[in-house]
């Protein structure tokens, strides 16, 4: 059984401008200690799946469908149920650093809260674990460091403390809403060298949500790939990246810029990304794609093929990839 | 921080001083004086009455007389139209009065507002939010010299259940500190309520609530010192205005206190006393002020002095 498993999800923000579809009949499930990607471009969808998953949509915001953690359906749980899961067996870290550490509290006081409410420690054994942990992801001096307040750290290092936060109680499952973003190209990298290590030691299941191709490759065994609210490609990140089955896909390697091919030129995919409270009848692509027809004004099912791979397009593989 | 606050208070002194000289001057500026009548005295009366109270000086000399007599012995002068009172005792009786409603309205005023702004904004776009909304709105249309008025008619005369004034134990405290309260209640929860919503949206709530931590948590822990901020802020307005309704209130349920005695003394040009007031509520503001820009450092880590 896997891990996690979403089932044809739905989520949708009313707004004052009318509904706005973020994500539309998504499947997608993680076995355990699993790295998945998802990447689209921003308004795919894809950082809402992720909250759906934790329970944090804005008030606004509802969904439809099943997510299914360990068998339960926990969309749309009792808070109660859903906070025994939140940091104890699900944690998330998010995009920008500099603003989701609490600027008012102590780091001491933001990690120990974690422990002293799920594992019932004393204030005193929960700072001790946390300052551990904060050895754990490389913040030099942390027994000392741990009693300062967020802003007298720098942004990577703040992730670091995010990162540390999230990792408190050992979860089954990590989701990294974008955990580079936010940093400088050489933090990135060591942000994510880290993230892998503990993934390994720790063995989590990870989903990984990110726009950074390179980011995905390195770190992923599998990848959706994700627009408009949907899912337009999954499989194996190698074979994927090497031979894309989907237009989008093959639209968004083609904007890779490449370090060792300098005269290659990057591609940009024409036309902008759907405005999802009026999103395009059928496949959200096709406005912007090249093999478009008539056809793709009904929505292709994600159908699969080859290796564990599977595509919403109905144009032959052959043709796609040639 | 000890450092900073004895800074502060070394700033106010001269603060002080300047409010003491422009007061004074303004004061005299003002036509007619202590002694101005209707009936005209006998100018040999006038002189000697002005000689007695220094009031024929050169207007610095008297403001350094002023200022001497303050500093060496805390001596405020007589009254200039209560012949055997000195300024110290109409203000030793009329400040605990004002000091009590007033401590009590700020109380009131506080914990009131902010639990109704938080209720309002933890039930966003509830009935309960729309009545907390509209309940701040209309209390703070309502200036207290009208709520005064239409609490004495309908708790005084139409119901009975409250004397229409006086200072005689609680039950004549309770609508001197509603009256006083109630539109600085008002503000204080609709301040409360946008800042708390606009925490509640942030980022680091989010990451809070990804903690599994339970709702009364996330509000009280985390959310509830940022969102304060803006409530300490408005406190240093809030506590001037409450200090001029204190007029109001003292006219209106004759409690007895310094803002009946401010405001004859200006209809009578009572010097002395007018100057004594004015500096007690200047002190007064100066000093909150500063109890108001210690506790935003206490709150935010950002600010250190």
């Amino acid at each position: 059984m896997a891990l996690l498993d979403i089932d044809d999800l739905s989520v949708t923000f009313y707004t004052d401008d009318g509904p706005v579809h973020a994500v539309s009949d998504l499947d997608l499930s993680i076995d355990k200690g699993e790295t998945l990607g998802i990447v689209g471009e921003s308004g795919s969808g894809k950082s809402q799946t992720a909250f759906a998953i934790m329970g944090l949509l804005a008030g606004n915001g509802r969904t439809r469908g099943a997510v299914r953690f360990d068998g339960q359906d926990i969309l749309g749980a009792a808070p109660k149920v859903i906070n025994r899961l939140r940091a104890r067996r699900i944690a998330m870290i998010f995009q920008d650093p500099m603003t989701s550490l609490n600027p008012y509290m102590r780091i001491s006081d933001q990690m120990a809260e974690v422990l002293t409410l799920h594992e019932g420690l004393s204030k005193r054994d929960a700072v001790a674990r946390s300052v551990e942990m904060l050895d754990a992801v490389r913040i030099p001096s942390a027994r000392e460091r741990i009693s300062l307040y967020p802003h007298e750290f720098s942004g990577g290092m703040r992730q670091r403390v995010m990162i540390a936060m999230a990792l408190l109680c050992k979860p089954d499952l990590l989701i990294a809403d974008e955990p580079t973003t936010a940093l400088d190209v050489t933090v990135q990298a060591q942000i994510m060298d880290l993230l892998g290590d503990l993934q390994r030691d720790l063995g989590m299941a990870t989903i990984l949500i990110t726009h950074d191709l390179g980011v995905v490759a390195g770190f992923c065994d599998r990848v959706v790939v994700m627009y408009g609210g949907r899912v337009m490609e999954q499989g194996p990140v190698d074979p994927l990246f090497a031979r894309p089955a989907h237009p989008y896909t093959r639209g968004l390697l083609g904007a890779v810029p490449r370090v060792d091919d300098a005269d290659a030129r990057m591609v940009a995919i024409p036309g902008n990304p759907p405005d999802m409270a009026a999103p395009p009848e059928g496949c959200p692509f096709r406005p912007r794609c090249g093999f478009a027809g008539d056809d793709c004004r009904t929505m292709p099912p994600l159908v699969a093929f080859g290796e564990n791979r599977a595509r919403a397009c109905q144009r032959a593989v052959e043709r796609v990839t040639a | 921080m000890i450092a900073y606050t004895l800074k502060r208070i070394a700033i106010a002194i001269p603060t002080l001083l300047v409010l003491i000289v422009i007061s004074f001057l303004l004061m005299h500026a003002a036509p007619g004086g202590p002694f101005t009548s209707e009936r005209e005295l006998p100018p040999q009366v006038l002189a000697n009455l002005n000689a007695k109270y220094g009031l024929d000086d050169p207007l610095w000399k008297q403001i350094g007389t002023y200022v001497w007599n303050i500093v060496t012995g805390f001596d405020f002068g007589p009254s200039f139209v209560y012949k055997d009172r000195t300024v110290n005792e109409i203000i030793g009786a009329g400040f605990p009065i004002t000091l009590t409603y007033g401590l009590l309205s700020f109380v009131v005023a506080v914990t009131v507002g902010v639990s109704l702004g938080v209720a309002a904004a933890v039930r966003h776009n509830s009935a309960l939010d729309y009545a907390a909304v509209g309940l701040s709105i209309g209390a703070q249309v309502l200036p207290n010299f009208v709520m005064a008025p239409i609490l004495v008619l309908v708790f005084t005369l139409w119901l009975g259940w409250l004397p229409g004034g006086g200072w005689q134990g609680p039950e004549t405290w309770i609508m001197p500190v509603i009256a006083l309260s109630t539109s600085f209640m008002a503000s204080i929860a609709r301040i409360t309520r946008s800042s708390m919503l606009e925490v509640l949206g942030s980022n680091h709530i989010r990451a809070a609530r990804a903690k599994g931590l339970p709702e009364h948590r996330v509000i009280l822990r985390h959310a509830l010192k940022p969102a304060m901020l803006p409530v300490i802020s408005y406190l240093g307005p809030a506590f001037v205005g409450m200090i001029t309704g204190s007029v109001v209130i003292d006219i209106y349920f004759s409690t007895g206190g310094i803002g009946k005695a401010f405001v004859d003394s200006a209809l009578n040009r009572d010097y002395a006393v007018m100057m004594g007031v004015t500096i007690l509520m200047g002190a007064l503001t100066i000093t909150f002020n500063l109890v108001v820009d210690i506790l935003y450092g206490w709150i935010d880590p950002k600010i250190r002095y």
